[in-house]
């Protein structure tokens, strides 16, 4: 009982059931056209056939008297395949004709008996039952008069069809429950190899992946999609983890040392000038923590995708040269001598504020790591050109550069160069303009500019 | 000044409320949006500071019924939201300010000063003066006294705002974002530089200076030095 409701719970079951029951019903319909326009048109026939030989009679009882008619009738009788003669007294005796005995009845009711009644022969060997239609009328002197016709062969042919039809929709719907019952088991069964794989990957199996059979139908090609659409989670999902873990590493760090500020200020003897101190860096380090914060939400939004909404075609000579001058008099203060060569009018599709940002992102950087070593005043080369009709920007300093096999690891969240780990600054500023880079679908490639580190970014067309 | 805070946060209102008032204004408070609705019916405020989210009616919404009724009272939004797209929606339903919590209490208190309605400039001025120091935004000069101040485009914008403002404290952020037109915070302090060499144009080798230093908060321009 539980596997038959399972079963029928298939949609393909339900379909099969609900269009069995559609066609039954239609056919079913059509056998009742069909049968009743038989009936309808067979009785017209003998209608028509009865009263003519009646009017037949008329004229030749008109003629020949009673023994005339009843001689004529005697004759047709006899004739194959002949219609019903019956001639009775009126108490119901049959006087003459060609039937033995015929349902009771029948005789009495002057007028058509529509509905066939059953007789019997006098001129077969056999007692069988017939079934025929007739109408009886009243002779002038009491006798009664029957003509009637046998309807035994169209209502076997109408019962043929009748029988026929019923049989073809009853083996169709049998063998389409069939068909059905097996196609719908399979189908179960990938369902429930399916389900079972689900169950895994929600008891926490995230590499088990869906079951193809190679067949190519459509659970197969389900299966891909949906496969593919897992992957595409976990990889979200490593994300995920992997900001909660820089939480817990590097935002835990400045709790704690605010933490211990707090606690050694505490500890002392009252003294007003020691608490503000503390406070202060209390206040600091929390700002830099929000600073931290910021920018990490900052990050996740653009990485997923969010601010999309705000895209429109931007004029990124302008924003670069607004940038440019932004740092301009900062850059001259630390002694850097900041170099701009824009290209008018290069046109991108993006975001205005991201792209401040991250151009931005990377002059700061420049200032922060671009120190050069050799030169009193250090070169900072910030380019905007077009390229084969493709929009590229390059930020360019020539301080100490970043070694070859931490070049994609400076593009990660929370990761500092070993010697610059002293300096202020969260080791998220790469992050962010990689991911406003990936956001605009630009390509950015960390290069050695010989000596120092040189940015380029790399916008479609 | 007349503030109304509308903050569901009993916390963060109260302080609010004690600092503003120690900071020398009259505050209201309004613990959801309905009630912040009646009461801008029933007083007259210089500046609203609205929370985003709010109890039976949010910020957002409050801030759009009370344009539609014509109330124009200058708004500014708190919220934990601080991306582009939030600001964004904040300024559309008509705040006038955003502030991203959490904030420090000088850069609020230095944009509800700005906020203010009793503007010591006119909006429709083309002449603006501070003192000795003045600015014609129609030819694009400037002069204190009788002496004729070049200025880059930018400095010039620089000035305008500080002037606009005068007597009012106006923190690095605000300068980011009303001058330049950036809402995120550089690494390297990039404005106090522009300040210097602006300090270097207006007030170097005159009698006084106008333009002010306050520690830890922004600027200010006036004729009086701070403390």
């Amino acid at each position: 009982m539980q596997r038959l409701r399972k079963l029928f719970s298939v949609t393909a079951v339900r379909l099969t059931v609900l269009y069995s029951l559609l066609f039954g019903a239609t056919a079913l319909g059509l056998i009742f056209y069909v049968t009743a326009g038989t009936v309808t048109l067979l009785k017209q026939q003998v209608t028509v056939s009865i009263n003519d030989e009646l009017k037949e009679f008329a004229e030749i009882y008109e003629e020949a008297g009673l023994n005339g008619a009843i001689s004529a009738l005697e004759l047709r009788s006899r004739a194959p395949g002949a219609n019903l003669y019956i001639v009775s007294n009126p108490s119901g005796e049959i006087l003459a004709g060609n039937v033995l005995n015929l349902e009771a009845g029948v005789l009495n009711n002057i007028g058509w008996t529509y509905h066939p009644f059953s007789y019997t022969r006098f001129d077969t060997s056999k007692s069988a039952e017939y079934r025929a239609l007739a109408r009886v009328v009243e002779l002038p002197n009491g006798m009664r008069l029957l003509i009637g016709r046998d309807i035994g062969e169209p209502e076997k042919f109408r019962n043929l069809i009748f029988n026929s039809l019923a049989l073809a929709l009853g083996s169709m719907v049998t063998l389409g429950f069939l068909a059905w019952f097996f196609v719908g088991r399979r189908v179960l069964k990938r369902i429930d190899l399916v389900a079972r794989s689900t169950d895994r990957i929600m008891s926490g199996d995230r590499e088990e992946r869906l079951p193809i059979s190679g067949s190519g139908d459509e659970f197969d090609r389900l299966s891909v999609r949906l496969n593919s659409m897992l992957d595409r989670i976990n990889l979200l999902d490593e994300g995920l983890k992997q900001v909660s873990d820089n939480i817990a590493h590097d935002l835990k760090t400045p709790l704690t040392r605010i933490r211990n500020s707090v606690e050694a200020s505490l500890a002392k003897e009252s003294k007003t000038a020691g608490h503000r101190q503390a406070l202060e860096n209390v206040l600091l380090e929390s700002e830099n923590l929000i600073k931290t914060f910021n920018a990490l939400l900052m990050i996740s939004q653009v990485e997923s995708g969010s601010s999309t909404a705000q895209m429109a075609q931007q004029n990124i000579s302008e924003i670069t040269a607004d940038i440019v001058e932004l740092y301009e008099p900062a850059a001259e203060e630390q002694n850097f001598q900041l170099r701009a060569r824009i290209e008018d009018d290069l046109k991108v599709n993006g975001n205005r504020e991201l792209l401040s940002q991250m151009i931005s992102n990377l002059i700061d950087n420049a200032l922060k790591y671009g120190k050069s070593t050799t030169s009193d005043s250090s070169l900072i080369e910030v380019e905007a050109r077009s390229l084969k009709g493709r929009v590229v920007i390059t930020v360019a300093d020539h301080g100490s550069g970043i070694p070859d096999n931490e070049n994609g690891k400076v593009l990660q969240r929370f990761y500092r160069l070993e010697q610059s780990r002293n300096l202020p600054g969260s080791g998220l500023g790469l992050a962010l303009v990689s991911a406003i880079a990936k956001m605009h679908f630009a390509s950015l490639a960390l290069k050695d500019n010989d000596p120092g580190l040189k940015v380029v970014i790399e916008f479609p067309v | 000044m007349h503030i109304l805070i509308i903050e569901d946060d009993k916390q963060a209102a109260d302080y609010l409320v004690n600092a503003l008032d120690e900071a020398g204004h009259n505050v209201d408070h309004a613990g959801d949006g309905e009630m912040a609705f009646v009461m801008c019916d029933s007083s007259e405020y210089d500046v609203l500071v609205v929370d985003r989210m709010l109890p039976k009616m949010d910020g957002l919404s409050l801030l759009r019924k009370l344009r539609d009724r014509g109330d124009m009272t200058p708004a500014l939004i708190l919220s934990a939201l601080g991306q582009v797209d939030d600001r964004v929606e904040g300024l559309r339903s008509g705040g006038d300010d955003y502030l991203t919590k959490p904030y420090a209490f000088s850069e609020l208190l230095a944009r509800i000063e700005v906020l203010s309605k009793r503007k010591i400039v006119d909006d429709t001025d083309t002449l603006i003066t501070v003192c000795d120091l003045k600015l014609d935004r129609l030819s694009h000069k400037v002069f204190r006294g009788d002496i004729k101040i070049l200025l880059q485009p930018r400095e010039f914008r620089l000035l305008e705002y500080l002037m606009r403002n005068a007597g009012k404290v106006v923190t690095r952020t605000m300068l980011l974002e009303q001058v330049w037109d950036y809402h995120f915070d550089p690494q390297t302090n990039v404005i106090d530089v522009h300040i210097s060499r602006l300090r270097g144009k207006i007030d170097k080798e005159f009698e006084f200076p106008l333009l002010h230093t306050i520690r830890g908060k922004g600027y200010i321009l006036q004729k009086d030095s701070v403390d």
